[in-house]
């Protein structure tokens, strides 16, 4: 039972962490496509947003597997 | 707690251990070479750009001083012709008055000569005419006056025209 | 429209690879699931598959090294224990089915963890970060032999890099030397100098080693059998030493304009300060505690993805789903080829965009 909460709570964090990933990664398209020439220093930024928000997202996992066991 | 999100003390421990060893070991004889060495390559491209970079730039400023000294010796050359030119035209320039001037002298001093001569052929000629007359004169006068009346009335006819 | 046909024929012929190789592995595979159950069967201990037991058994650590099946090999156990230092093998805890009298204590490997076997078979466990114990366990378990590994792999290479470039000096790079360089540099060009600034040089050897360490132990754990087959960092213990070591080379590198930041802020009130502190401080550990669960949870995740598939075909009990399964592995590990690199990246950024704000200088 803890188990599946466990999961639950995971798929969760997952779910907003990936809206915001989408929405970094979209913004990110559409800086490059409009210019081409800053697409290195969007990457750069883009990847460090990225990890901001997917670090929020682990530590919902993290939590989840303290549920675990 | 789920085993897997608790650190386990062994492994902090020689992680820590680990680490520690390949860092000084890396450091030491690994990163400080490699950077040292990739620095100075890049250094010496550096470097070697700068100095191509000055090379070219001594070499168009020396094609542009050649062709400067093209010019100038170009420009130095025409002046010379020039000159030459107008050297030449001056010496024929004055070759030809010398020679106009020399002609005209000699025509003066033949023009003179021939003056002389002629004065001198003209006097000649004047006292051979003025003896020859007077001897021509003597002759008639001879002749005439050996008769008297002739020599009165020639006297009288001379007397006549004589007007005072 | 030639090139094109070319191009088919390339992934025709690849698919073709691929479809052979998977129906060996589709044979293969039941073929060694099917085995266990009936011999269990014979022994009359019909065992139900846990794919989450099996999962987290291989991505926990273990004080033996599997080289596949039921063989592998046994590994150090070094005790550090309130009496003296105890050192033996392994294999005389027979994956716990038999206890070792040592010198001071009896032990027992309770899921694969020491305990102590007290009087009245009473157990205790090992020491953990948690918990205090008579026992500290610092076993060369086979996280720490992997690590081992991969610390002889790199001083290897770059080693034999840093000679390279002595031998050839001043010359274009050759072999190893000239897929290694371009890393280097992208560690020196794109993650070191933009985020710390023209003082990058001295954080070079501690980015370079974080960096070269956490990349080789993520492809050695994607490697399923001997020299890999460990979850090393993807096991937040060493995961955690990484961010302490940011942790400390960002705060004993923060200069004045750093610390005045955090303990005496312009323009905010002073009765706010111990609130702002109490924020700064946060702020100071949450940095590189995101860093370790990150690593940690991305490393973890592709194993867990990675296990789960492979233990589809042994939940479903079907030849049919090997296919299938082995389709979505091998799309993983490429998947998690990349997070290797990207990972180790992402680590190696942030350590270095924190020293920056750390040791950036005022300007106002």
């Amino acid at each position: 039972m803890i188990g599946s909460i466990a999961a639950l709570g995971a798929g969760l964090s997952v779910i907003g962490a990936g809206i915001g990933i989408g929405q970094i990664g979209g913004k990110a398209v559409e800086g490059i496509a409009r210019q081409p020439e800053a697409a290195a220093k969007i990457q750069t930024a883009m990847i460090i947003a990225a990890a901001l928000v997917e670090g929020a997202a682990l530590f919902g996992v993290v939590v989840s597997f303290l549920g675990l066991k | 707690m789920n085993p897997l999100v608790t650190p386990e003390i062994g492994l902090i421990f020689w992680t820590t251990v680990s680490f520690a060893v390949l860092f000084f070991l890396l450091a030491k004889f690994a990163w400080k070479p490699i950077m040292s060495a990739i620095d100075e390559r890049e250094r010496s491209i550096e470097d070697s750009l700068l100095k191509a970079e000055a090379a070219k730039e001594e070499m168009s400023r020396l094609t542009s001083e050649n062709e400067a000294l093209l010019k100038q010796a170009r420009a130095e050359r025409d002046v010379i012709l020039h000159e030459a030119k107008k050297v030449k035209d001056q010496i024929i320039s004055e070759a030809k008055e010398a020679a106009h001037t020399e002609g005209a002298r000699m025509i003066e001093l033949a023009r003179v000569e021939i003056n002389n001569q002629k004065a001198i052929a003209m006097a000649d000629v004047k006292n051979q005419v003025a003896s020859l007359s007077l001897e021509i004169a003597e002759k008639v006068l001879k002749q005439q006056l050996a008769d008297q009346n002739k020599q009165d009335e020639l006297v009288s006819q001379l007397l006549k025209e004589v007007k005072l | 429209m030639y090139k094109s046909s070319i191009l088919k024929s390339k992934i025709f012929r690849g698919l073709q690879i691929f479809c052979v190789f998977l129906t060996l592995t589709a044979f293969l595979s039941p073929a060694f699931g099917q085995d266990k159950p009936t011999q269990e069967v014979e022994k009359g201990v019909e065992k139900k598959f846990e794919p989450s037991e099996v999962i987290l058994e291989h991505i926990a650590d273990s004080h033996y090294f599997h080289l596949g099946g039921e063989a592998s090999f046994p590994l150090p156990v070094i005790l550090y224990t309130n009496k003296g230092l105890e050192v033996f093998s392994s294999s005389q805890l027979e994956h716990g089915h038999t206890d070792y009298a040592g010198k001071y204590y009896t032990y027992r490997l309770v899921n694969d963890k020491v305990n102590v076997v007290g009087p009245a078979n009473s157990l205790t466990e090992s020491a953990s970060v948690f918990k205090g114990s008579p026992v500290v366990d610092l076993s060369i378990t086979r996280n720490v032999v992997s690590m081992f590994m991969s610390i002889i792999v790199l001083l290897i290479i770059f080693i034999a890099v840093a000679s390279a470039y002595k031998k050839r000096e001043g010359k274009a790079p050759k072999g190893l030397q000239s897929f290694m360089e371009p890393i280097i540099i992208f560690v020196r060009d794109d993650i070191a100098r933009p985020n710390i600034g023209y003082k990058y040089q001295r954080f070079m050897p501690l980015l370079l080693t974080v960096f070269f360490f956490i990349w080789i132990n993520n492809l050695i754990g994607l490697v399923p059998f001997f020299p890999g087959g460990s979850n090393l960092t993807g096991n937040i213990a060493v995961t955690l030493v990484l961010s302490v070591i940011t942790l400390l080379m960002v705060n004993l590198n923060g200069n004045k304009h750093y610390w005045k930041h955090i303990f005496i802020p312009a323009d905010v009130p002073v009765w706010i300060w111990p609130l702002w502190w109490v924020i700064e401080l946060v702020g100071i550990i949450s940095r590189p505690f995101a860093l370790m669960i990150r690593l940690f949870a991305n490393i973890t995740a592709g194993h867990i993805i990675v296990l789960s598939l492979i233990s589809l075909i042994f939940v479903f009990k079907s030849l049919y789903i090997a296919p299938v399964s082995v389709a979505f592995v091998v799309f993983m590990d490429v998947l998690e080829l990349l997070v290797a690199a990207l990972q180790a990246f992402i680590f190696t950024l942030l350590t270095a965009l924190f020293i920056g704000t750390a040791i950036e200088e005022a300007h106002h």
